[in-house]
């Protein structure tokens, strides 16, 4: 029955990831901002609480139950800490999620038991493209079925850690309907090119990658000859997306927060004026309102049933949502906010990205 | 367990007052609010019996054992979730007619948190029998409006009659016409019994109907929610029953004992999510219906396609419906963590604050899209917009419930944020 109160193994979930994000990911993240790299011990960390394994069903090789909002909830804790460390922990459900809801026996069976394992498996999945009109259900790369194999040609961006992975799912239009195909690395006209670089995460290694006739099985089609319903799949990165924004604007906004009533102008805490503490109380209401959307799409989708209007909604809100947070937190420190010592300019670029990342977070 | 099912047994009787909202209301819509100061007795003779049923039991359940709520129960208390959702639905069909509805109103939600046994026996009992009647809840005066803390009205005790005498004036009473003058109804009257204490000095009082020295002076013409009775009255030297008072005559004088107040401001913890939720009601009532007129010409959102293609008219139509869903959530979590005993004051205020804000900005979108047709007498929508604006109004103005947001999550007080 309606009931907005985590349950108990979602309330240790989040705080074991809570003291993370505290106590490991704040301490690095703003250097790991300017340097480009992330300490590869806070990844391993975040990798090993283990949100993936426990949401992958025990017959292939996991220890739990697939839910989308325990999902949520996770990434919002993550998101929290940091935004680039939290898409680098979460890249491997880029290409779990997508197979264990869309997956063939012999799909899941082959690659799930890989994201059990202990160290943060090596695959990454690719479905933004570098054009200004962007729509995932209307890709420019393209898949075309050739005797038993599949032929693919385009150019994807925004792949994180594609320098590393070894298996590769690359989203293609095939027929006017988005379909996808694990590729292996070095497989002929694969190209990864240089990293890129980036407003905001900047502490998040993506790649553009070039498909020149790559030809893999057609067995590699994910979903099998059916293949996939990709509304279904945008929908769960929907849900991911909202959860990350729900998580950051929080960071932003306790910051923001606990600055007002410490910063003394005009012989008092900025926070006595109205014009900051109600900035401040409608940043609260935005990020509430927001996570109760994201909890209630999120409910729908572990319902089984069809979240499209829901995300839809959810995603306009949430969008718009994170980055006036953000920006009003920037406000709410003057000149302060302005320099990177302080970490909400971060915060103000990450934010940007959730208008442009469908796709780039799965739960 | 997060969940957002609506039990079963709310979502049907939410469906029959939808059919009171569509067969009733809406056929009355317009012609109440062109005949300012009529009655509706088409709504009220239909809701009537069914709330005189209500009250009979319920008196019936308070004589016969403790406090009337019947044997404490196991697990969640969703009747705030279904008053929430009934009024929503109502105010779906006709904002202005759902708050005449014929039963204790905000004065029932004051007795009911402070009230005696006695009191609500005697007092609420008469609802369960008879004719139709109201219940008001008089705060506002002409010098206390959003600062509550200054109301002027005073009781004074008459020891040798052991009679509260009450003096003053309050304006903007909802319903108080009807409970005063058209029912044998009553009115929740805030007065001070000691100006020099401040909100600890600030109690209420149960004034019934045809006490002498009370008067219904005026009766205010609105923007919008025509139909709804809002009323001044007058206290001249009227004397009620030493019984009347709610909650204890004591006051206590030291700094921080707000008692008396405090009983005012549980009441708000039930009353600002109704208040949201027939905000609610009037926000999806316009929602629905640009969405079905922008349909008819071929305009429909296509929550598939990405936002950069989409037209203007469409993101505002999708912008409409976040907005909604974003203050429609915040009030269901409001009635649902008082469903499950937990506190809800900061909550209150958020969906208060937020469904007022959202319903103003929503109908007057909806006018707006509809262009021409909007702005005519002959549709619904700028009805609607009219009736929307008093919910960023009362109960607190969407300022005084971000005010009361923003001390909460800062951990000030009012001498810290005014
Ligand atoms: C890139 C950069 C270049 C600059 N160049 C110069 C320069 O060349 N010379 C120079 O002298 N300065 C310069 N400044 C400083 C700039 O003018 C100040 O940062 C600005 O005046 C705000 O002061 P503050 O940063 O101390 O913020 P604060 O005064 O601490 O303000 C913090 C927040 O509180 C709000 N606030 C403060 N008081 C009130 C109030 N009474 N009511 C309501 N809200 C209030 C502010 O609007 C702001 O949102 C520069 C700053 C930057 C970032
Ligand atoms: C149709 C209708 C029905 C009503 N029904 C009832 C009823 O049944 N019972 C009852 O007791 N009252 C009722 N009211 C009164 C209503 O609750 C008050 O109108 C409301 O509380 C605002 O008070 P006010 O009108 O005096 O405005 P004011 O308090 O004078 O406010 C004017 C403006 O100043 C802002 N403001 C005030 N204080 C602050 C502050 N500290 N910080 C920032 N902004 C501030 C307000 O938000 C508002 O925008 C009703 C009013 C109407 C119009």
């Amino acid at each position: 029955m309606i009931n907005f109160e985590l349950d108990q193994e979602q309330k240790m979930l989040t705080e074991a990831i809570g003291r993370l994000a505290k106590e490991r990911m704040r301490k690095v993240f703003r250097d790991a901002d300017e340097d480009g790299v992330l300490p590869p011990d806070v990844v391993k960390a975040g990798w090993e609480i283990g949100v993936l394994p426990t949401s992958i069903p025990e017959a292939y090789g996991g220890f739990g139950e697939y839910s989308v909002i325990t999902g949520a909830l996770a990434a919002e804790a993550f998101a929290w800490g940091d935004l680039a460390a939290t898409l680098y922990i979460m890249t491997p459900n880029l290409v779990a999620v997508p197979l264990m809801l869309a997956g063939t026996e012999a799909q899941k069976e082959a690659h799930l038991p890989l994201f059990c394992e202990e160290a943060l498996p090596k695959v990454t999945a690719a479905l933004t493209e570098p054009v200004i009109q962007f729509d995932p259900r209307q890709l420019k790369t393209t898949a075309v079925l050739e005797n038993d194999s599949y032929i693919l040609n385009g150019t994807k961006c925004f792949v994180p850690l594609a320098e590393d992975a070894e298996t590769f799912l690359i989203y293609a239009n095939e027929a006017d309907q988005t379909q996808a195909f694990f590729v292996p690395r070095g497989v002929e006209g694969l190209e990864i090119g240089q990293r890129e670089k980036l407003m905001g995460v900047r502490a998040l290694p993506t790649y553009q990658v070039k498909l020149n006739n790559v030809r893999v099985s057609a067995v590699n089609k994910l979903g099998g000859n059916e293949g996939i319903d990709f509304g279904r799949l945008l929908n769960h990165s929907r849900v991911a997306l909202g959860a990350l924004a729900v998580g950051m604007a929080k960071a932003a906004f306790e910051y923001a927060r606990d600055y007002a009533k410490e910063r003394v102008q005009f012989g008092e805490p900025i926070a006595h004026r109205q014009s900051i503490a109600f900035m401040l109380a409608e940043m609260a209401m935005d990020i509430d309102a927001a996570r109760l959307m994201v909890w209630e799409a999120a409910w729908q989708l572990d319902q089984g049933k069809d979240a499209t209007q829901a995300t839809a909604v959810m995603k306009y809100y949430v969008d718009d949502m994170v980055m006036s947070v953000c920006d009003r937190a920037l406000q709410t420190l003057g000149g302060y906010g302005y320099i990177r010592e302080y970490p909400v300019e971060l915060w103000l670029r990450n934010a940007r990205a959730f208008a442009t990342f469908d796709g780039m977070a799965m739960v | 367990m997060i969940s957002f099912e609506i039990p079963e047994k709310i979502t049907n009787e939410i469906q029959m007052a939808k059919m009171v909202a569509e067969s009733v209301m809406r056929q009355y819509s317009r012609y109440y609010d062109e005949h300012e100061h009529e009655r509706p007795s088409e709504y009220i003779n239909m809701m009537w019996p069914v709330m005189r049923e209500q009250h009979r039991r319920r008196t019936e359940k308070l004589q016969q054992n403790g406090n009337g709520s019947g044997p404490k129960r196991e697990g969640p208390d969703f009747s705030i979730l279904r008053l929430i959702m009934m009024i929503e639905m109502l105010s779906w069909g006709d904002a202005g007619q759902y708050l005449c509805t014929p039963d204790p109103a905000l004065g029932g939600a004051a007795l009911e948190a402070v009230g005696t046994k006695e009191q609500k026996i005697r007092i609420l009992g008469k609802f369960g029998q008879g004719e139709p009647k109201w219940g008001a809840m008089a705060m506002t005066e002409p010098g206390a409006g959003s600062d509550t803390s200054n109301i002027r009205t005073t009781a004074t005790l008459d020891a040798e009659s052991n009679e509260w005498i009450l003096n003053g004036e309050k304006i903007f009473c909802t319903n108080g016409g009807l409970a005063l003058d058209e029912s044998d109804g009553f009115v929740v009257v805030w007065a001070t019994v000691d100006a020099s204490a401040g909100r600890s000095g600030m109690k209420s009082f149960i004034v019934e109907a045809k006490t002498p020295g009370v008067t219904v002076t005026k009766k205010e013409h609105k923007l919008g929610i025509r139909v709804s009775d809002t009323v001044a009255i007058v206290f001249d030297n009227a004397r009620i029953p030493y019984d009347n008072i709610l909650g204890s005559a004591e006051v206590i004088k030291r700094d921080g004992s707000t008692k008396g107040f405090k009983g005012a401001m549980a009441t708000f913890d039930a009353s600002r999510p109704a208040v949201a939720a027939s905000a609610m009601g009037i926000c999806r009532a316009a929602l629905e219906f640009t969405r079905d007129k922008l349909a008819a010409e071929g305009i429909v959102v296509d929550y598939t396609k990405p936002k950069h293609q989409m037209t203007a008219v469409e993101r505002d139509l999708l912008e409409m419906e976040a907005r909604h869903k974003s203050a429609w959530l915040l009030t269901l979590r409001s009635a649902v963590l008082m469903a499950h005993g937990q506190p809800n004051r900061l909550e209150a205020s958020m969906c208060k604050a937020r469904a007022g804000e959202t319903v103003t900005w929503v109908t007057q979108k909806a006018v707006e899209l509809l262009g021409p047709m909007g702005y005519t007498r002959e549709w619904l929508t700028e009805k609607w917009m009219r009736d929307a604006k008093i919910n960023d109004i009362y109960e607190g103005t969407k300022q005084i419930n971000t005010l009361i947001v923003a001390r909460s999550i800062l951990g000030y007080s009012r001498r810290e944020l005014k």
